[in-house]
């Protein structure tokens, strides 16, 4: 294919198709099964959910498959609802694949009769042909076409059978004029409608739209249907028209809610329409599916916990085992592309921006990779096989205490890897307030990068036997914090009545391999892309504040002092004053000397203020920073020993306290508030979570050091 | 009256009628919990915490709080 086809416009043979189906109905494994050999797929990203676009030549036609987000049903519930209704009413498509499981008919054509309201052309893909084969469901989809007057396609897309046909077909629609769909209601409904379209063709009303399909459109109270309505002259005479007949039918459902009245209007055409094309040949009564014997084990009230317990562990446990390796290949690439750069740049200013700027910034981005694919390969196996429902079953009833969701665990649990990732799962929460929530307190797990600090000062202040212990509490104490900063956001922020649970629990499928692929490859590159483009941005501005302004003078007659020193100690110790004296003159030291007084109440000084504000590009730096302040050069690390002496001998015990419940509780790191921001859904919520994170952090770091002096410390 | 949160696991109701507010009752018609709809329990969290249950052929984790808006009636 060329490139140039990938932007071109809609052109005559150019067919652009919704992919539009409830969750669970293998969509996407339809668009890879169509596409065969995925040509291009690309993302391009609603608010926080993805769209994927899939284009690919089939004759004489380029077609661009758009697969929306699964949707039970077109209310304001789920982002996925809204991203796939948006596009539905407002972007420009040719018609609409409609996905349906075979084996639950009944249910996913609620969304298919919604989907007649759109007044699009369509075809439906009645999926998943092998498992009902299996299950002994015969659908008869010549009578089903007939009936809905919409072509139903048989396809598998597990299989691959049916996608030839059901590409003809899509062609073959495309080519006639549109068709309108056949959906018979009670007698009731029929007679109201009749009465409005009766109304309408008096007056001649010009509409795009049938008659009958405005008729529906306003009895169940479509929106757009009656804005566009209510400029129009004949609107007087037609909403008292309305009103009867809306009470009429609601009279007739014995409801005052028509939506309602209306849903049940579809429940019994659906029925109507399953009872006359589904055969099920052999009843298999009172036999427990595969998937019940399965839930009977995995959600059992008393094993159920211990077991998903045991799953974590062993993902975590790959992660950071696992991931380790690679990670050493990268960070050896890392030094030596810091190196072979290095070498080729003169100019000490360039060099320095280069290799310790933006090759090690980008780096520490790139070091994650593994662990974040690793993650994501094994959130992506939960989640396909349907495992992670299973999860918020067993963990809602805890997680609700805190205002918390049962799904928020994965999350949260991400976060004591990395923030990044942990903020990426949070998507798995399909309401807002309940994904908001969590996105705030994430950042109190505390992540890998942070480890290096709580054992440096672990190690500064205990003996080694209780320096372990010491950083559990610390890691406890850190979700703990979390856990009740939850229950005051929800108190306080979040207030309201609480989001309903209410989740379908899918079949158990084993996952495909394809589709694993493709969703941890497409999330990876986005990771590499945006968490890259910014951390590389943060890191040469860091670089920036800590080495300008240079003083020339100072520079030169260090460099002199260097030259004549005799040993090589010596030689490491004006190095090191050379960099003490040059950071203080910073622009990042004088910001640490300003901001000084704030941070005089916790009884952190200077030197430790600039370590957390560091620490906001990225929580590695902040050990670094120490040593260099501490007049140890830049090669520290937390099991320096002489860190760990100099730290014990210069920083009472408790403002170490206070400099560790600051670094439990601030800011998480440049690149996770971006990913953050971009999660949450707006800037806005950047300086909500910067004010919370910061004032907790003040609060708490206040308390701890002042209870830790009078406990006499 | 007989609430969807009373009933024992393996029971099989029939839905009298929804008292959610109305966003929670899209929720649930989407799902169809409806009027009429027949429900059977499967399997409950520990204390009841959450419960799942079988609609037709779809299988639905409910908290408890909503499954108490839910009027049934033993068939």
């Amino acid at each position: 294919m060329n490139e140039d086809i990938k932007t071109c416009p809609i052109i005559a043979n150019h067919i652009k198709v919704a992919l539009v189906g409830q969750p669970n109905v293998g969509k996407s494994m339809l668009i890879n099964s169509v596409s065969n050999a995925h040509l291009h797929v690309g993302n391009f990203s609603g608010v926080t959910v993805d769209k994927t676009e899939v284009l690919f030549d089939y004759k004489e036609y380029h077609f661009t498959v758009v697969d929306l987000p699964g949707t039970y049903a077109f209310t304001d519930y789920t982002i996925e609802e809204r991203v796939t209704r948006d596009y539905l009413c407002a972007e420009n498509y040719d018609i609409i694949i409609n996905v349906i499981d075979s084996t639950n008919l009944e249910k996913n054509l609620q969304l298919t009769a919604e989907l007649f309201t759109m007044s699009k052309k369509m075809v439906i893909a009645l999926n998943m042909n092998d498992e009902a084969q299996k299950e002994g469901i015969e659908v008869n989809a010549e009578y089903m076409s007939e009936l809905l007057n919409i072509p139903c396609i048989k396809v598998s897309a597990a299989q691959k059978t049916g996608i030839e046909e059901l590409i003809n077909t899509v062609v073959t629609v495309h080519e006639k004029p549109k068709q309108e769909p056949k959906l018979i209601f009670s007698e009731a409904v029929e007679e109201e409608t009749e009465n409005i379209v009766s109304y309408l063709t008096k007056h001649k009303y010009q509409a795009r739209n049938s008659y009958r399909n405005i008729a529906m459109n306003l009895l169940k109270e479509n929106k757009r249907t009656y804005a566009k309505l209510h400029d129009e002259p004949i609107w007087t005479e037609l909403q008292p028209i309305l009103i009867e007949s809306s009470k009429h039918i609601e009279l007739h459902h014995d409801t005052d809610d028509i939506k309602e009245a209306f849903a049940e209007e579809y429940a019994s055409f659906n029925r109507g329409i399953v009872a006359e094309v589904v055969k099920q040949k052999v009843v298999q009564k009172e036999v427990k599916t595969l998937t019940e014997k399965i839930d009977s084990i995995l959600i059992h009230p008393i094993y159920g916990i211990p077991i998903f317990l045991f799953l974590m562990w062993g993902l975590f446990q790959l992660t950071f085992v696992l991931g380790a390796v690679p990670m050493d290949w990268i960070n050896s690439f890392f030094g030596w592309l810091g190196d072979a750069v290095g070498a080729t740049i003169t100019n000490d200013d360039m060099h320095s921006l280069i290799v310790d700027g933006l090759i090690s910034g980008v780096g520490a981005v790139v070091l994650f990779t593994p662990n974040i694919i690793i993650l994501f390969v094994g959130i992506a196996l939960l989640e396909s096989t349907g495992y992670m429902s299973r999860v918020a079953f067993l963990l809602d009833g805890f997680f609700h205490k805190f205002g918390l969701h049962g799904q928020s665990f994965i999350p949260l649990v991400t976060g004591f890897g990395c923030s990044i990732p942990a903020y990426m799962s949070a998507r798995i929460l399909k309401n807002d307030r309940d994904r908001l929530l969590t996105l705030f307190i994430i950042s109190f797990m505390s992540c890998g990068a942070r480890l290096p600090v709580y054992v440096l000062f672990a190690g500064a202040f205990f003996s080694e036997a209780i320096a372990g212990n010491v950083l559990f509490i610390i890691y406890i104490s850190g979700a703990m914090l979390g856990l009740i900063a939850a229950k005051v956001l929800k108190m306080t922020a979040f207030k309201g009545a609480d989001e309903p649970f209410v989740m379908e629990m899918p079949k158990y499928r084993l996952p495909s391999v394809k589709l694993i692929w493709h969703t941890v490859l497409s999330k990876t590159l986005l990771y590499l892309k945006k968490a890259g483009t910014f951390i590389a941005g943060a890191a040469m501005l860091i670089w920036f504040l800590s080495n300008y302004p240079h003083n020339q003078e100072l520079q030169k007659s260090y460099a002199l002092k260097i030259e004549q020193a005799k040993t090589a100690t010596q030689k490491t110790k004006l190095n090191d004053k050379l960099a003490n004296i040059n950071l203080e003159n910073s622009y990042l030291g004088r910001v640490g000397k300003f901001s000084e007084p704030i941070f005089q109440p916790l009884g952190l000084d200077w030197k430790m203020a600039v370590a957390l504000e560091a620490g906001i590009a990225a929580k590695e730096v902040v050990v670094s920073t120490l040593g260099v302040l501490y007049s140890l050069g830049d090669s520290v690390n937390e099991t320096n020993n002489s860190l760990k002496e100099i730290i014990r001998k210069n920083i009472p015990f408790a403002s170490a306290v206070a400099f560790i419940v600051v670094i439990m509780i601030y800011l998480p790191c440049f690149a996770a508030s971006i990913v953050f921001t971009r999660e949450a859904g707006g800037i806005k919520y950047f300086f909500y979570m910067f004010a919370f994170t910061s004032i907790a952090a003040y609060v708490m770091a206040f308390l701890a050091y002042h209870i830790t002096l009078l406990l006499g410390y | 009256m007989k609430r969807l949160i009373d009933c024992n696991k393996g029971e099989k109701v029939k839905v009298l009628k929804l008292d959610a507010n109305y966003d929670l009752k899209q929720r649930l018609i989407s799902f169809g919990i409806m009027k009429n709809a027949q429900i059977q329990v499967l399997e409950q969290a520990p204390r009841k915490k959450t419960i799942e249950v079988k609609v037709g052929k779809m299988r639905i984790a409910l908290r408890a709080e909503e499954a108490g808006l839910i009027e049934v009636e033993t068939i």
